[in-house]
């Protein structure tokens, strides 16, 4: 059912993707194939029934928290193995300011993206003070104490039984309860913090990073603060998740703890990955292969769940740098200019996937 | 302090089980930076194969366990060095440790699916008698996990030490390409540590699975809790991660005992933190130096 | 009419012949298949698929051949509410599941607004204090089953102080919640209070806090494969106290998995393949017979809920599913008009169950029945 409108709007993303991200001219493509797909997905619910409309809402939703974590780990370089404790952060700050303090959900979602960030911000920086790569150890200590935590303060959180009753948020006196209102709702918010992202990594502040992770020695030498830069990359990435947060609260209407558990940051860090991490499009693939390609596969039974692990893991030896750089070879050996996508392959992805952790 | 004393033998014991695990993230980290995140799901798989080949052939459990190991060391160790690691090792770390993550879910999941979703007993080959050590009562299965890690870190240490293959093993460890100028055959070398690391996790599995059951899910716990093991005893070291695998196991088990139990998790995982900013190699390990 | 012509198709044509799909009764079962609920929610998807080839072969309710379908929530709860609307969307005429009372939590609203009644193996006591009407049990809650232990650890075990071991989930936690304040009203005091980690890898440290206690009694209160485990763990620490668990204590995995360790485990059981009620029996004999193991209280959970809807359709003659909950609301069913519903079942106006109990024991490997309790409010 969610098949024929998704489908739709790939080709779109695709022609798009292969021009990213390097390639300075063509980057405002990106932005235009956000709106086209923003366009597309606020229609492509027709038809589709609540549970296909609920479906490409979760994964848009997703795809927030990706993004979060491709900034974090495609632009600045960092493994990040706590995007969903940060989801967490997120979804319970909003599921408690909304119910139990009765805050709108605009200041919530304001809240929890301040809260995430200023966690990330105090978490981050004894981390990267030693060295870039054991912020992965910290975030996973990290991550599992938060989970513990949301277990364990029942008087808070609601423990093992959850939250629920979570209200949705209303636009203009609008009310937003059904399923549609709520998905267009989400693909404008999502629109908003992806086009935030576009004008970040476009921005001198956003070159900086790319200087960053492609040569980490020379940036320095040029007299960026890395550690400065890495240490706001990690803090944005993580209110991102604070943000899917928020807006998770209200899609699903009631959180308990286990979406928020280490092994859902593992898949997260899976959807980055296998979506093309540096790219600004790939969270969107990414999430689409975690979210909605498992609802796909339903159709074939109780295999689905080791179809779809055999899918990324082919995915991924044929193709390191995931679908998105998938996607940039082709165009690159379609048009013919196979040498200048090379050379991006080269220089500035393996660089960011790479290096030892 | 004999209560004191129990808890700390039991958290030997439990500490020594994700010791036997961790051996094999620090060996093939050392070979091949290869961050293997179904580490658990290789030592779960092992006692469900030798369950199943029982069941399948209705062998016996010494032809069970034989079908059961050579299949896992052959899919597990050299299959997973050339369809997975070799095609993606040179793409760096991430990609590569994703595509375990999706390789423990499909080891889990065919586990599952392929097996049973419950627990099963596995037979042990230790007897089960408990005995007792300064008052406390450990059993047999325990004392033989203890000895074996112990042993299992000796004869590496002295194979990589005292032979001439562990000598080019870790030759090709420091520095695959001054190894290959001296004639040294690394790419056997690397292939050799994946099927050590396949015959300890088939070790593993025989020594832990009588206690542990045998089911699709242990590896989780397994795989986490070997995972922080070898990061507080040093990835770079195979020593570190029976320290790591000991100290882990003794902070659970004391912080089960003395702190809360709904909390108890959360003290390795404290303990970790605190290496980390204090000695961010591990206990054990090494500096790493910068290879350009 | 429809029936005979069903009938006459399936002798004519034998069994290629595929009956139309407006013959058929979709149901859809949303469970645990994978993540932390996967053992439980295996048990009832094989309880549910034994009730529908069960029905189906007497054929099907009001004439109609069952079409099961099973999806997996993988224990989360965004991914349970996509299954649970995915259902309803597909025309489900109930939904069976979940286990687990987060994805319950997460997919009660989604089929109540759509009014379709929905059986969940959630024993939690607070899912049906949220006025939910469209919601049902297929177990006693632990609030009805909490007190009977209280009570049996007073006056049969004769207990003073009692330590409380309990898994840190939502059925461990919901149990462990339960039952505190029942041994207090009891005068028992709680000797320990060891919460432990589902899949945790040795239970050594709590069996020696347990001990330590020094407590009179120990309930036990773990998934089946860690009951089992804490077993062993306890025996090896020489603990000699009486062990009182609820239901999954005395499980028939419990015993194969625990061996020696599980003998004179006792307490209460709400529902057991060891009761002593032939249909109980005959069930456990047919899942042992098509799957190879041992059915837990999940399996039978699973197979009552599949019954509790057809008694329901054949109670209101017509696929109402809106009925369903209306006619099962305030109902009693009788295994003397729906056998598959194994023993008395009245299901109360907030979707609570009342029915008989037992009293067990292990002896010898095997489960003994003691005594059998009667229904809350006989």
């Amino acid at each position: 059912m969610t098949a024929p409108a998704t489908e739709g709007s790939l080709p779109q993303q695709r022609g798009r993707l292969a021009r990213v991200p390097s390639l300075a001219a063509f980057a405002d493509g990106i932005l235009i194939t956000l709106m086209l797909g923003a366009v597309i997905l606020w229609f492509a619910p027709a038809g589709m029934g609540r549970y296909g409309t609920y479906v490409l809402s979760l994964w848009l939703v997703t795809s927030i928290a990706v993004m979060g974590l491709n900034l974090t780990l495609g632009y600045a370089g960092l493994k990040s193995l706590a995007q969903a404790a940060f989801m967490g952060l997120g979804a319970y700050a909003t599921a408690l300011l909304t119910t139990k303090v009765g805050l709108n959900w605009y200041t919530s979602f304001a809240l929890s993206g301040l809260l995430t960030f200023a966690v990330g911000l105090v978490l981050g920086f004894p981390a990267l003070r030693v060295k870039a790569h054991y912020l992965a150890f910290v975030t996973l200590a990290f991550s599992t104490l938060i989970w513990l935590i949301l277990r364990n303060e029942q008087w808070l959180t609601g423990g093992v039984f959850g939250l629920s009753n979570i209200p949705r948020p209303s636009l203009f006196g609008l009310k937003l309860d059904g399923a549609l209102a709520f998905h267009r709702f989400v693909v404008i918010v999502t629109l908003i913090l992806a086009v935030a992202l576009w004008w970040m990594i476009r921005s001198p502040w956003g070159r900086a990073f790319t200087a960053l992770r492609e040569n980490p020695i020379r940036a320095a030498s040029l007299g960026i603060d890395t550690r400065m830069y890495t240490l706001l990359a990690f803090a944005i990435g993580s209110a991102y998740a604070g943000f899917a947060g928020a807006l998770y609260a209200p899609l699903v209407e009631f959180i308990d703890p286990s979406p928020f558990s280490l092994s859902q940051s593992f898949f997260l860090l899976l959807m980055v990955v296998a979506g093309g991490a540096g790219y600004l499009l790939g969270p969107f693939i990414g999430a689409l292969l975690g979210v909605v390609l498992p609802e796909w596969l339903r159709v074939v039974g109780s295999l689905y769940l080791i179809i779809f692990a055999t899918i990324v893991m082919l995915l991924l030896i044929a193709c390191p740098q995931g679908v998105s750089g998938l996607l940039e070879r082709g165009w690159a050996k379609l048009t013919g200019k196979g040498k200048i996508g090379k050379t991006v392959a080269g220089k500035s992805v393996a660089p960011n996937t790479g290096g030892r952790s | 302090m004999a209560e004191f004393i129990a808890y700390l033998i039991a958290g030997i014991a439990t500490g020594a089980i994700y010791a036997l695990a961790a051996i094999g993230f620090t060996l093939v980290w050392q070979t091949s930076q290869t961050i293997n995140f179904a580490q658990g799901e290789f030592v779960m798989l092992p006692a469900v194969l030798v369950l199943l080949a029982i069941k399948l052939f209705g062998a016996p459990i010494w032809l069970g366990a034989l079908i059961g190991i050579a299949a896992f060391i052959l899919i597990f160790g050299v299959g997973f060095k050339v369809a997975v690691v070799d095609p993606m090792i040179r793409h760096g770390v991430l990609p590569l440790a994703i595509a375990t993550m999706a390789l423990s879910i499909i080891m889990k999941e065919g586990a599952k699916d392929g097996f049973s979703a419950e627990a099963q007993n596995f037979p042990s080959f230790v007897p089960t008698q408990t005995i007792s050590v300064f008052g406390a009562s450990i059993s047999l299965q325990h004392i033989a996990i203890i000895v074996v890690a112990f042993a299992v870190i000796g004869l590496l240490q002295w194979f990589v030490g005292g032979t001439r293959l562990g000598r080019q093993m870790q030759a090709t460890a420091q520095n695959p390409t001054v190894a290959r100028i001296l004639g040294i055959p690394v790419e056997r070398m690397v292939l050799l540590t994946f099927v050590i690391n396949a015959a300890l996790a088939v070790v593993a599995s025989v020594l832990i699975s009588p206690i542990y059951l045998a089911k699709f899910s242990n590896g989780e716990v397994i795989g986490l809790f070997a995972f922080i093991a070898a990061i507080v005893g040093g990835f770079n070291q195979v020593r570190g991660a029976l320290v790591g695998g000991l100290v882990v196991g003794i902070v659970d088990s004391m912080a089960a005992a003395y702190i809360s139990s709904s909390y108890r998790l959360a003290v390795p995982l404290v303990l970790l933190v605190v290496i980390i900013l204090l000695k961010p190699e591990g206990l054990m390990g090494r500096k790493e130096e910068r290879r350009v | 009419m429809k029936s005979k012509w069903i009938i006459a198709a399936a002798l004519g044509a034998g069994l290629a012949a595929p009956s139309l799909a407006q013959d058929k009764v979709k149901l859809v079962d949303v469970v645990e298949l994978s993540g932390a609920g996967a053992t439980a929610g295996t048990n009832w998807k094989n309880g549910i698929d034994l009730a529908v080839a069960d029905i189906n072969a007497k054929g099907g309710i009001l004439g109609r051949q069952i079409e099961i379908v099973h999806y997996d929530t993988q224990t989360n709860p965004g991914n349970t509410r996509a299954a649970v609307q995915r259902a309803i969307d597909e025309g489900t005429y109930a939904v069976l599941g979940p286990v687990f009372s987060g994805p319950i939590g997460a997919s009660m609203q989604i089929s109540q607004r759509a009014e379709i009644a929905q059986f969940v193996g959630g024993e939690a006591a607070g899912l049906t204090k949220q006025g939910n009407q469209y919601l049902f049990r297929t177990s006693l809650s632990q609030a009805a089953a909490m007190p009977k232990i209280a009570n049996y650890l007073k006056n049969t075990v004769k207990a003073g102080s009692v330590a409380v071991v309990w898994v840190n989930n939502d059925f461990g936690k919901g149990g462990r919640d339960a039952i505190i304040p029942e041994l207090e009203k009891a005068g028992i005091k709680v000797a320990a209070d060891v919460a432990t980690e589902q899949g945790q890898a040795d239970f050594a440290a709590d069996a020696i806090k347990i001990k330590n206690s020094n407590a009179d009694a120990i309930f036990v209160y773990l998934n089946e494969e860690e009951s089992a485990r804490f077993l062993r763990a306890a025996k090896q620490q020489g603990i000699n106290k009486p062990m009182v668990g609820e239901t999954t204590l005395l499980g028939a995995k419990v015993i194969e998995l625990a061996g020696d360790a599980a003998n004179g485990v006792k307490g209460h059981v709400g529902l057991s393949i060891d009761a002593p009620i032939p249909a109980f029996q005959e069930f456990g004999k047919k899942y042992q017979a098509k799957y190879n193991y041992a059915s837990d209280h999940n399996g039978l959970k699973g197979y009552m809920a599949v019954y509790m809807i057809k008694w329901a359709t054949e109670k209101q003659k017509k696929f109402d599913s809106k009925g369903v909950a209306d006619t099962l609301r305030g109902a009693t069913i009788k295994p003397s008009d729906e056998p598959g519903i194994l023993m008395e079942t009245t299901i109360e106006s907030n979707g609570d169950l009342d029915r008989e109990s037992f009293l067990a024991e292990v002896i010898n490997g095997k489960q003994v029945i003691n005594a059998t309790l009667p229904k809350i409010k006989p």
